[in-house]
């Protein structure tokens, strides 16, 4: 229902921000996210708002659940494993 | 152009993790054994994204991933648009979001109203339309708001700070857990799970949603919209389902937490109320609407002009949207092909029901490319 | 009035609701053409048969708004728009243009004077003349600014439609899709979005004629894709060829600037307009071969192989997106940005 998108927050005057979204940069209201926003933190922008300081750490969290999510899968299922080194095998591609 | 490491990740867009979450997927549908199994999202981006990727390819085939009423742009109701159309040709300047302008009013859509010569501007959000009624102070500018919480807390920050005084809101915003729990409510519903969107449960948190998964029994998992995000959140859900589980799992914690973001709820009910109201091809949704308290009056459109809706109703009104059938569409236990508007009066250059005016909408897809096609092996 | 008893914006979109109109209303206009490419083809312009080859004709009308943006102007779209639809014939050397131009009283001079030095910029780089022309002037608020049309002729000896895809032939795209239509998208609406979004406006004969001196009669559909972007293109190839298209999101060449105002808005960069690239159907054998010749010009640089014509699913446009398949819809109307 409500596109998001997460950006950098690149400079803070007040209650507005500059954020940049992956090259384009844009100003953004501080009004209605809940935590102190600093340089450099991330935030999710709706509609001119930032609605969400999203913490670095938090991001290497969501993908751990992920891998849990997929541990707990049919667990006694002998493809799980496989499913699980392939997506090891993925991570190291990736890197 | 930057190449921030963690702004790469929090794209969460690897396809080889997508198809392990995928192939997983199937064997957890084959575990549960049946041949059709039925979650629905209430989210327009969810919606978005899924057909953006291409996800439902990597779906399994027993399951059905449907989409319900969770576009607040395509369940703005005939009436409500007939307001901002009504208010152009007053001599307002009315602004509004991009995918406002082709929701169709019974008369008009504000994109009609627009090349009909009204004053209707697109802005990205309520602080370009602060920046227009400043610069232009001898006009009444209205900003025709909808959206669902997410949209209507930046909409409060702003009149809380106060608006120019030539500036006011006509707000169509909705508020989505009333429209969830109809649809779970609803006789014969085949939905056994709901994915929760991401985005607004930023604002409401995701603790709000337990007491319906108890009370319909059924699991509710809150996610966001990247490919990833769509998938490890089914996959979960599907694992709930086998599990019996009716509780909320939260698959978005980079963004949502239990309680939500209290300062915004509290600037969200400091400003609005909820009101009943019908949602387009849907139903009337007890608290579904949001609209100013009274103590905002000055700055409510509703209450600072005579809005003559009465006098567009003069030229053409058909009630085609008592037979449009989007709610039970959506509920999962019609197809378009059971709708008599289907096909005839409802087409997507004469949208009568939500699902043919979204992008995405289940009637749209059908009438575009007659029913869901499979591309699996094609090519 | 009904809806759809009046013409609305989104029937000059590109898309669908433009077709329809044009071959419910105009479409009896014309007659047969015999041996050529008539009104009924609704492609980029004309070809009438004159000995052994081929006179192709075209004519465009031009409004914009900002009518200067980033990357060019309103001056410089009017010829390039001529240039590139002659060329998408297979007409590369323009023999003159015309172009005429309605002017809303109180329009400023200094501004007519821009727009004419950047047609004639325009009209150096793609060897084009601008032959005769037409000046009116109407009154305040019955035109809104200016309008240019421009039209041109050129001969060819042999004609590319966007009918002739078969299944095998590979699509290449000349470049970046969807640069022109966000640079004047973001400055036409209140977005407040700041980046360096630039119009692609040129004419490209030039490239188009390094395309076909390198692939030859293998060179078999070309189309530039402006308003409706690249879906647009693609549909129209694959409804007129009757093939399906297959397309390979991850190799559509988009400029990182385009790509993040597009996640910021909520627009598919192949949806949006385009005015200096060119949509070119090849068979598979030459299709490195002419990819080759676009990328050693200048405006060809990131042309890329981005999909296939297909036996199966003809007339309609899938897109792999990496992480499956979907069908690729044409846009109606005019793309804006949403929240949803």
């Amino acid at each position: 229902m409500c596109l998001g998108v997460p950006g950098k927050v690149l400079a803070i005057d007040g209650l507005n921000a500059t954020v940049d979204f992956f090259g384009v940069k844009k100003e953004l209201r501080l009004d209605v996210v809940d935590e102190p926003v600093s340089v450099g933190d991330y935030v999710l922008n709706h509609v001119g708002f930032a609605i969400r300081r999203i913490p670095a750490e938090e991001v290497g969290e969501t993908l751990a659940l992920f891998d849990q999510i997929l541990k707990d899968v049919a667990p006694d299922d002998l493809m799980a494993a496989d499913v699980i080194g392939e997506m090891a095998a993925g991570k190291e591609q990736g890197k | 152009m930057t190449s921030d490491p963690l702004l790469a990740q929090l794209k969460f867009r690897d396809p080889q993790k997508a198809r392990a979450l995928a192939a997983a997927l199937q064997r957890e549908v084959d575990a549960i054994g049946r041949d059709e199994i039925t979650v629905m999202h209430v989210c327009g981006s969810h919606e978005q994204s899924i057909a953006r990727f291409g996800i439902r390819a990597l779906l399994p085939r027993q399951l059905s991933l449907i989409m319900g009423p969770g576009c607040p742009v395509c369940v703005t109701d005939a009436p409500e648009i007939d307001e901002g159309v009504a208010l152009a040709r007053q001599g307002c300047r009315v602004l509004t979001y991009g995918d406002m302008l082709k929701v169709p009013g019974t008369v008009q859509s504000l994109g009609d109203a627009q090349a009909d010569g009204g004053k209707v501007d697109v802005v990205y959000g309520v602080e370009q339309a602060v920046e227009i009624a400043k610069a232009r102070p001898d006009e009444e500018v209205v900003f025709f708001s909808s959206g669902f919480e997410t949209t209507a807390v930046g909409t409060a920050a702003a009149i809380l700070r106060g608006l120019p005084k030539n500036l006011s809101v006509l707000s169509a915003h909705k508020y989505v857990p009333p429209a969830m729990e109809i649809v779970a409510g609803m006789p014969g519903s085949k939905v056994e799970a709901f994915l929760a969107a991401g985005h607004a449960a930023i604002i409401t948190g995701c603790d709000c949603f337990r007491p319906m998964a108890r009370k319909y029994r059924m699991p509710i998992v809150v996610t966001g919209f990247e490919p990833l995000d769509v998938l490890a959140a089914v996959l979960k859900t599907v694992e709930m389902i086998r599990r019996k589980e009716h509780d909320v799992a939260n698959c978005y914690p980079r963004c949502v937490t239990g309680p939500g973001n209290l300062p915004a709820q509290k600037m969200l009910w400091r400003v609005f109320e909820p009101v009943g109201g019908q949602w387009r091809g849907i139903a009337v949704i007890p608290d579904g609407n949001l609209r100013l308290k009274p103590e905002f009056a000055a700055v409510d459109a509703r209450r600072r002009f005579r809005i003559d809706v009465k006098g567009l109703w003069d030229y053409a009104p058909r009630q085609l949207a008592d037979r449009c059938i989007c709610g039970e569409i959506m509920a999962g236990f019609k197809s378009p092909k059971d709708c008599p508007l289907f096909g005839k009066e409802c087409l997507p250059e004469s949208p009568v029901g939500a699902c043919m005016v979204s992008s995405e909408g289940t009637c749209k897809i059908w009438h575009q490319y007659g029913g869901v096609p499979d591309l699996k092996e094609v090519g | 009035m009904a809806a759809s008893d009046r013409v609305g914006l989104r029937h000059g979109a590109g898309g669908r609701a433009m077709r329809r109109l044009i071959e419910e209303v105009f479409l009896g206009l014309g007659g047969p053409v015999e041996g050529g490419v008539g009104l009924a083809a609704m492609d980029d312009g004309a070809a009438i048969r004159l000995g052994d080859q081929w006179v192709v004709m075209t004519t465009d009308s031009h409004v914009v708004h900002p009518r200067f943006f980033p990357g060019g102007d309103i001056g410089r779209l009017s010829i390039s728009g001529c240039v590139n639809d002659l060329a998408m014939m297979g007409a590369t050397e323009p023999l003159g243009l015309t172009c005429a131009v309605i002017i809303e009283d109180g329009f400023p001079r200094e501004e007519l004077e821009r727009i004419r030095d950047s047609m004639k910029r325009a009209c150096e780089e793609s060897g084009a003349n601008v032959v005769t022309g037409d000046t009116k002037v109407m009154g305040k608020g019955e035109v809104d600014g200016i309008v240019l049309n421009t039209a041109g002729v050129a001969l060819t000896r042999r004609v590319v439609t966007d009918a002739g895809l078969r299944p095998g032939d590979k699509l290449i795209v000349t470049g970046t899709v969807g640069d022109h239509g966000m640079a004047v998208m973001t400055r036409r609406h209140a977005l407040s979005i700041e980046g360096d979004l630039r119009s692609d406006v040129a004419p490209i004969n030039r490239l188009v004629r390094a395309a076909l001196d390198a692939g030859g009669d293998d060179v078999v559909a070309m189309k530039d894709p402006t308003r409706g972007g690249v879906a647009s293109v693609l549909h129209e190839f694959a409804e007129k060829g009757g093939v399906g298209v297959l397309v390979d999101e991850s190799s559509v060449p988009v400029n990182p600037e385009v790509r993040a105002a597009g996640e910021m808005l909520g627009i598919d960069p192949l949806v949006v307009a385009n005015e200096g690239k060119a949509v070119i159907g090849v068979r598979a054998g030459s299709a490195e071969k002419v990819l080759a010749a676009l990328r050693s010009h200048p405006l060809g640089r990131q042309a890329a192989i981005v999909g296939a014509a297909i036996a199966e699913r003809p007339g309609q446009v899938i897109l792999d997106t990496g992480f499956g398949r979907r069908l690729l819809a044409e846009i109606e109307g005019e793309p804006l940005p949403r929240i949803c």
